[in-house]
């Protein structure tokens, strides 16, 4: 019968595989305006970025169109002006070296204060928590510009720290605390506390307490307790914390800048500097690629903690 | 064979297959056809496909093989808003941004019709489900049962062809599902629509359904009335799915079964069953039981078990080959006592009530 | 003599550990001194930033009157509009696209896509824009706000998508196939169906995204062209001179729309059903 083969039963699937090749294809076309402005205002660029680490440096900034690893080199290497002999560049190594001290101080140092903040915060009964929360949160929300020139308002020399310290009579002259390292890691640390006590407070927030209760019930005590089974239970919480605050940190440019000054420079500012006065802009973009590639051994290893804690338990 | 205008839905040979570690076939060459005005009923536990097959028949799935016709046209590759065919959603999926009347309004407002046709028609479903007085309320502010006739007059209203409904009244207190069952009976016969219902409660299958089919891992055992899939099951699965059942041992020879456990029977046996080894089934309440010892006919048995139930007791025998029969007797005051817990008991089977199934 | 059992006032909390709250109390202190000291000296009437000599609106006075002031705030609040309307459109398209879904070809990709501004530390970004863009100038001449507008509305982008996908992850997909059943056509199941379920989730995005937009800094600051002063980028520049609470004034407005936006955002979030 020649008209069933018209009334067209479908080859197997074929039905499903139209259905699916226009539902891909809509979502693709959704999803383009979207992917085509950060392909090519904020992706892409990193591309170029790739391209000019491999050029030389214009004389008046900018670049000329020649191939070049030199920049590359200068990243941890220079010559030495008189001899020409290469050596390790003191200066930058410095500088690394003080990005991931301070960056790891402020981890540290955000979560002794976080996770106290944390555990208050998760422990309050459900009406009061939600009030805690939002406290938290807001400062979290504020400008960062604002909550750096704050900082830097009160250590200044002639800031209120200093002036109430001299008005108690502790000190007879202000205390030298901006433009240290100290500076910049106070107010990273202020800065980027509110983004370690959020995760902390989900974790503590989904602990079961019972198992707390259970090891109070076998003759544990309090600091037993925290040790051997909440520490182990948050830690998730605790990772997540300390990597929200430890990847900004690394590549912080606005909190060193207003209160570190010219002299104590972090990887951020160093790049800044290609851009300006250095005149480097391959070194500039060679010390980005540098600091993205940190950046990304970061949050690999982030992963990797996570998934083998999600697969020991 | 039916003609055309008697077929509200065909569906040929229609498989769906979800692609995956494990294939699974949700679907396995199923074929039906319902008949206009019909109350038509699928049957099966979670899992048999029942619900796939609906969703191909409404346009959200299509099938891997197969095709659907619908009053004789080939549909298969109509999208869902081109069907005439409605939905009624297990979870009622009313919008909640929109009133009762603006709910039942949206598929004629779709379909473009006239203002004051729309007006008529929300009325006429409001009257139909007995919910006038709601009609400007939003539909998270009503209860459940309100919720699902809403569901009923929005999937009524455009008038469609066919309406699906997906196990529409498992949500509901038994009370009101026993209402809605009735309503539901009343409407398909009032609007003359084909109606294909989905569930897992055989109870409902068997009271509501001009025809249930019963499914089982996405094929279809048995297509009946109600009366057909409980009196002569095609098989095992669909006597043990519907009603209680006892299965025996027996040796059939043309029209006579001969139980294991005793006794002789006429019987109709099921075409493609030979002669020889079979296995028969037994309704509980074509069972009855007496105290004391067999006589011709009867079959001899101890009493296991007294399940006491309010309007009826059921005993669990334990037969001579050891098979398990479950008796069933209605509670009338007056009547004969029942034998005890262990004591000796002789069973009788009606005539007629032996179905020999196919294996 | 036994001596009486003396009652814990309030019985045994498994919840308490010793010395926390107070550390947590402290720290909200601590959090919030520096920035109620930078506002309450906003209003002071001398021009230190830490000795008090009165209350006084002078600062505010002379910000608004500053027509640098003026001019960054307006061009905040413009770039801001623009590049959180535009990213607000194109975060709700590819929301829809990605979010109650299977997988499909390509959907890891588009995610990477969308949250690479947040992967990336901001300095990089800033300096890869400053080179393309600098191409860019060179080669054209232009110079228009269309640089700050696209880098913007670029970083917005996931800002304005975690909110939108958040809503639609709450909302019930048999909504949109009753309506396709009902005779929809795709544009009216849109439109009539999940359009005005979403919207709180557009609308709370957008304000991620204009709050976000508002307060950038550094991206800003490498993509400027000369003169294109935003209010965070003009403050930044004052810092290098003698500061006045005038710059307290400004950041206690920044401060005060900032948080009348994430109140919002929040209220917006949460509250509606």
């Amino acid at each position: 019968m020649a008209e069933v083969s018209e009334m067209s039963e479908p080859t197997a699937g074929a039905l499903e595989r139209e259905a699916e090749r226009d539902d891909n294809r809509t979502r693709w076309l959704l999803s383009l305006p979207a992917m085509i402005i950060i392909v090519l205002a904020a992706a892409g660029p990193l591309l170029v970025m790739v391209v000019y680490s491999f050029l030389t440096p214009g004389d008046y900034g900018n670049v000329k169109w020649e191939f070049s690893t030199q920049a590359w080199v200068n990243t941890i290497l220079q010559r030495d002006i008189f001899d020409d002999t290469l050596m390790w560049a003191d200066a930058h190594l410095s500088i690394f070296w003080r990005s991931l001290s301070l960056s790891l101080i402020t981890t540290v140092m955000a979560f002794a204060f976080g996770l106290p903040t944390a555990w208050f915060i998760a422990t309050q009964p459900p009406g009061k928590r939600e009030f805690w929360l939002f406290l938290v949160t807001v400062p979290f929300w504020s400008n960062l510009l604002v909550r750096t020139i704050a900082i830097q308002e009160l250590i200044r020399a002639e800031g209120v720290i200093n002036n109430l310290l001299l008005l108690l009579g502790i000190i007879d002259e202000p205390l030298q605390m901006m433009f240290t390292n100290f500076a910049i890691a106070f107010g990273m640390t202020y800065v980027y506390l509110p983004l370690m006590v959020l995760p902390i407070y989900a974790a503590v927030d989904k602990l079961d307490f019972r198992l707390v209760e259970a090891a109070h019930d076998l003759y544990a005590s309090r600091w037993r307790t925290f040790w051997r089974v909440i520490l182990p239970l948050i830690k998730p919480g605790i990772i997540a914390g300390s990597i929200l605050v430890f990847i900004p940190s690394l590549g912080a440019y606005v909190t060193p800048r207003v209160l570190g000054g010219g002299k104590n420079l972090m990887f951020g500012n160093l790049i800044e500097l290609q851009f300006g006065q250095g005149r480097n802009w391959p070194l500039g973009a060679a010390l980005s690629l540098m600091l993205m590639a940190a950046v990304m051994v970061s949050l690999i290893w982030y992963v990797r903690v996570t998934s083998r804690e999600r697969s020991d338990v | 064979m039916e003609s055309h205008s008697e077929t509200a839905v065909e569906a040929r040979r229609i498989s769906k297959i979800f692609p995956g570690e494990t294939e699974v076939r949700a679907l396995d060459d199923v074929s039906v056809s319902i008949h206009r005005n019909e109350f038509f009923t699928l049957l099966g536990p979670s899992g048999c496909g029942k619900t796939t097959l609906l969703r191909v028949i409404a346009g959200f799935e299509p099938p891997t093989m197969g095709a659907l016709f619908l009053a004789g046209k080939d549909i298969s590759r109509l999208p869902p808003n081109q069907r005439p065919v409605n939905t009624v959603f297990q979870n009622y999926a009313l919008f909640p941004h929109m009133s009762v009347a603006n709910n039942i309004a949206f598929g004629l407002e779709m379909l473009g019709k006239p203002k004051n046709e729309v007006r008529k028609t929300v009325d006429d479903m409001l009257r139909l489900v007995r919910m006038e007085a709601l009609s400007a309320r939003r539909t998270s502010e009503i209860s459940g049962g309100q919720q699902q006739r809403v569901a009923l007059a929005r999937a009524l209203a455009p008038h469609p062809e066919v309406l699906l409904l997906d196990e529409p009244l498992s949500a509901l207190d038994l009370k009101l599902r026993k209402e809605m069952q009735i309503e539901l009976k009343r409407l398909q016969n009032e609007t003359g629509i084909t109606f294909i219902f989905v569930t897992h409660d055989q109870e409902e299958a068997l009271t509501m359904s001009d025809r249930v089919a019963v499914m089982n891992t996405g094929k279809i055992l048995q297509i009946g009335s109600p009366q057909e899939i409980y009196q002569r099951p095609a098989e095992r699965f669909v006597a043990n799915f519907i009603g209680e059942s006892n299965f025996l041992d027996a040796t059939l020879s043309g029209h006579t079964a001969r139980l294991k456990a005793g006794g002789a029977y006429e019987v109709d046996p099921p075409k493609g069953v030979s002669d020889g080894t079979v296995s028969v089934l037994v309704r509980p309440e074509h069972a009855s039981v007496r105290a004391g010892e067999p006589k011709a006919n009867e079959i001899a048995a101890t009493v296991e078990t007294v399940v006491y139930s309010g309007e009826a007791t059921t005993l669990h025998l334990r037969l001579g080959t050891d098979e398990v029969l479950k008796a069933r007797l209605p509670n009338n005051p007056g009547g004969e006592a029942l034998p005890e817990k262990g004591a000796a008991a002789a069973v009788s089977i009606a005539p007629g009530a032996v179905t020999v199934l196919k294996d | 003599m036994s001596e009486p059992i003396r009652q814990p006032r309030r019985g045994y909390s498994v919840r308490s550990l010793p010395g926390f709250a107070v550390v947590a109390v402290f720290t909200f202190f601590a959090l919030y001194a520096p920035i109620l000291i930078l506002v309450a000296f906003s209003f002071n009437a001398g021009t230190s930033l830490a000795i008090w000599e009165g209350f006084s609106l002078r600062w505010y006075a002379q910000a608004a009157a500053n027509e640098a002031v003026q001019e960054a705030a307006v061009r905040s609040l413009i770039l801001a509009g623009v590049a959180a309307s535009v990213a607000t459109v194109a975060a709700t398209m590819a929301a829809l696209a990605t979010t109650r879904t299977r997988r499909f070809p390509g959907r890891t990709m588009i995610y990477a896509l969308i949250n690479q501004p947040l992967m990336v530390p901001e300095i990089v970004t800033a300096v890869a824009l400053l080179i393309v863009f600098a191409w860019i100038k060179v080669a054209t001449g232009h110079t228009s706000m269309v640089y700050l507008i696209s880098a913007h509305t670029a970083f917005c982008i996931p800002f304005a998508y975690l909110p939108i996908r958040a809503r639609l992850e709450t909302m019930d997909y048999t909504l949109e196939t009753a309506a396709k059943d009902l005779y929809a056509s795709p544009w009216k199941v849109f439109s009539r169906v999940t359009l005005p379920l979403m919207w709180p989730g557009i609308i709370a995005g957008y304000m991620l995204a204009f709050v976000i937009s508002l307060d950038d800094v550094v991206i800003t600051e490498f993509v400027k062209s000369a003169g294109q002063e935003t209010l965070p980028t003009f403050m930044l520049g004052q810092l290098r001179r003698v500061v006045t609470p005038e710059i307290n004034a400004i950041s206690t407005i920044i401060l005060a729309a900032g948080a009348i936006l994430v109140s919002l955002f929040f209220w917006l979030s949460r509250g509606r059903r």
